[in-house]
């Protein structure tokens, strides 16, 4: 039984993602506070959610590839990398800041 | 008339006897000063007890006044600036990133600086490569950066290195200095760079940028051997695997500001500063990494700086870890392939020859009084459109062909006019003939092609049209 409490939180995309997200770099969200099967909603399930809902772009795999964040995007949770947060498995609070960076190669 | 005359003739005499005074007054005046002069010299000759002579201080008298306003900041002082002097620093990259870092490191006196480039000065260079400049269009990177630096500080040791950082000459270029700039713009020289900095222990200092965009990195710092997890974490550690080759943009593509480069260029050269003058080249003893950090610029947000926490060393490192298995040996034997490991882009190569028309084929039909019965899209962004196009073409940029709904089957795209016959044929173009193709193939695949309409690309595309039609086409 899906729950209808949503939480507020706010993604944003630099580096170039802004451009498969209809050139937009900070999207103000409320997300469901539980998935499908009654748990609370993670960043891993945050990617998916944004792949299949908020992508505007056909070129899934400049984003997701291999069922992962694609190698070169860095994932921050409020300011910090996402690995230091227990990566995918992250559950998302209310007012959570989430920021996918591609790396950038020019110079 | 007499007195007046005898008058006169006294003045005459006095005002010659006062000459012939003062005459002999200024010889006096001049022996004296001479011989002052000459006092003078013979005191300064001396060492006199008391006064410190020029070589009891450990800087040259030009260099107090040229670095003064440095050395006064408290995070520098004499110490500092001393450090600074003794340093070696290598710049791999002399572009966009390495100028401006190399101008500001020059000119706060690191006393020997390497610059690596195998590249020459182009034109369009010239809106961010501020120490290249016209009059050196075709000639080597770092003759020209070199060039520049000398003359804004002479005291410096410059070490041109005009080849590129390859695994074959990493060691034995990168060994020679205390600190790296990955000034380069590619994952292939960020990886190699990264791994030689560990294997030789040297701090590195990363950026990048992109458009509007920049990223930069202490990386490695402090250096210490690897599986040491008090040190810096490495390029590996936060970017283990490269990103897919065609998720790369090079500036040559996606575009650069020039006070974008600069400003991560400049902030290269900070950190430089910052960490030779502390001291913190090498580790102190018991000394553990800060906290990394990665410094994300973008001009158009607000606020534009934003500083994000990175992780530490990964404790599966290939490079800095300890099982890792990055080795001296297996980087400079060419063993680890870098561009086999990055990826390469090939050229896009998904149409058969008859699908694809050389520029001046189109012209032909352009020209040849079938100009109407035909529809020419250009593929290209539309900020590249609005610099040059071809007359009559319409522009459809390739990204906005990526949308869910953009090409759905049996459904006829709204660029396509009311009034094209349903067999009039469709030309493709684009920069370089590689998005045109792909285009081409999704039009077949939503069946636009299904009157027996011939759907086509221009073979290299504007490049080409340059080339084989128009010399004055203004390729940008």
């Amino acid at each position: 039984m899906a729950s209808e409490e949503t939480i507020p939180i706010i993604v944003e995309f630099t580096g170039g993602l802004e451009m498969l997200f209809s050139g937009e770099r900070k999207h103000r969200l409320s997300v469901p506070a539980k998935d499908s099967k009654g748990d609370a909603v993670t960043v891993g399930w945050l990617v998916d959610y944004l792949c299949d809902e908020a992508m505007k772009d056909n070129r899934k795999e400049m984003f997701v590839l291999d069922g992962h964040v694609r190698p070169g995007i860095l994932v921050l949770i409020n300011d910090a990398d996402w690995e230091l947060e227990g990566e995918a498995s992250y559950a998302l609070q209310p007012n959570d800041n989430i920021l996918f960076v591609s790396t950038l190669h020019g110079g | 008339m007499d007195k007046a005359t005898s008058s006169a003739e006294i003045l005459r005499s006095q005002i010659a006897a006062t000459e012939e005074e003062l005459g002999r007054l200024k010889e006096q005046l001049a022996a004296v000063e001479a011989k002052e002069a000459e006092d003078l010299n013979r005191l300064s000759m001396q060492e006199k007890p008391g006064l410190v002579t020029q070589g009891n201080w450990p800087l040259e008298l030009e260099e107090y006044k040229r670095y003064g306003r440095q050395m006064i900041v408290p995070n520098v002082g004499i110490q500092g600036q001393l450090r600074l002097k003794a340093a070696s620093l290598l710049i791999v990259g002399a572009g966009g990133l390495g100028c401006p870092a190399a101008a500001y490191i020059a000119g706060a006196g690191v006393g020997t600086i390497g610059i690596v480039d195998g590249d020459i000065v182009e034109t369009s260079n010239l809106h961010r490569q501020i120490l290249h400049s016209t009059a050196k269009v075709g000639m080597k990177k770092v003759e020209s950066a070199i060039e520049f630096l000398a003359s804004l500080n002479p005291n410096v040791r410059f070490i041109a290195h005009n080849e590129h950082l390859s695994p074959q000459n990493a060691k034995e270029i990168v060994e020679n200095y205390d600190v790296v700039l990955d000034c380069t713009d590619h994952p292939t020289s960020r990886y190699l760079i990264s791994d030689i900095c560990v294997l030789l222990h040297k701090p590195l200092i990363s950026a990048s940028a992109l458009r509007t965009d920049g990223q930069l990195i202490v990386l490695n710092s402090p250096p210490l051997p690897h599986g040491d997890p008090s040190g810096g974490p490495c390029y590996r550690c936060v970017f283990p695997k490269p990103p897919p080759a065609e998720s790369v943009v090079s500036c040559g593509d996606g575009g650069i500001l020039g006070p974008v480069v600069g400003i991560m260029g400049v902030l290269q050269a900070l950190e430089a500063i910052k960490l030779i003058a502390a001291g913190k080249l090498t580790a102190r003893e018991g000394e553990k990494a800060g906290e990394a950090s990665m410094l994300l610029f973008s001009a158009n947000s607000n606020p534009p700086f934003r500083s994000v926490r990175l992780r530490a060393r990964r404790q599966k490192c290939f490079a800095c870890s300890k099982e890792g298995g990055l080795t001296l040996e297996s980087l400079s034997s060419g063993s680890l392939d870098y561009v086999l490991f990055c990826g390469v882009t090939t050229p896009v190569k998904i149409l058969e020859p008859q699908e694809r028309i050389e520029a001046r084929e189109y012209e032909r039909v352009l020209n040849g009084g079938k100009g109407k019965d035909h529809l020419l899209v250009d593929v290209r962004e539309k900020v590249q459109f609005d610099i040059c196009s071809i007359e009559g073409s319409v522009n459809v940029p390739f990204s906005t062909l990526q949308g869910n709904r953009a090409l759905a089957a049996d459904e006829k795209p709204l660029w396509i006019p009311q009034t094209l016959p349903t067999n009039a044929p469709i030309y493709l173009v684009c920069r370089l003939g590689n998005d045109s193709q792909i285009v081409v193939r999704k039009l077949k695949e939503i069946g636009l092609d299904k009157d027996g309409r011939y759907i086509g690309d221009i073979k290299d595309g504007l490049k080409e049209w340059k080339k084989q039609v128009d010399s004055s086409w203004p390729e940008y």
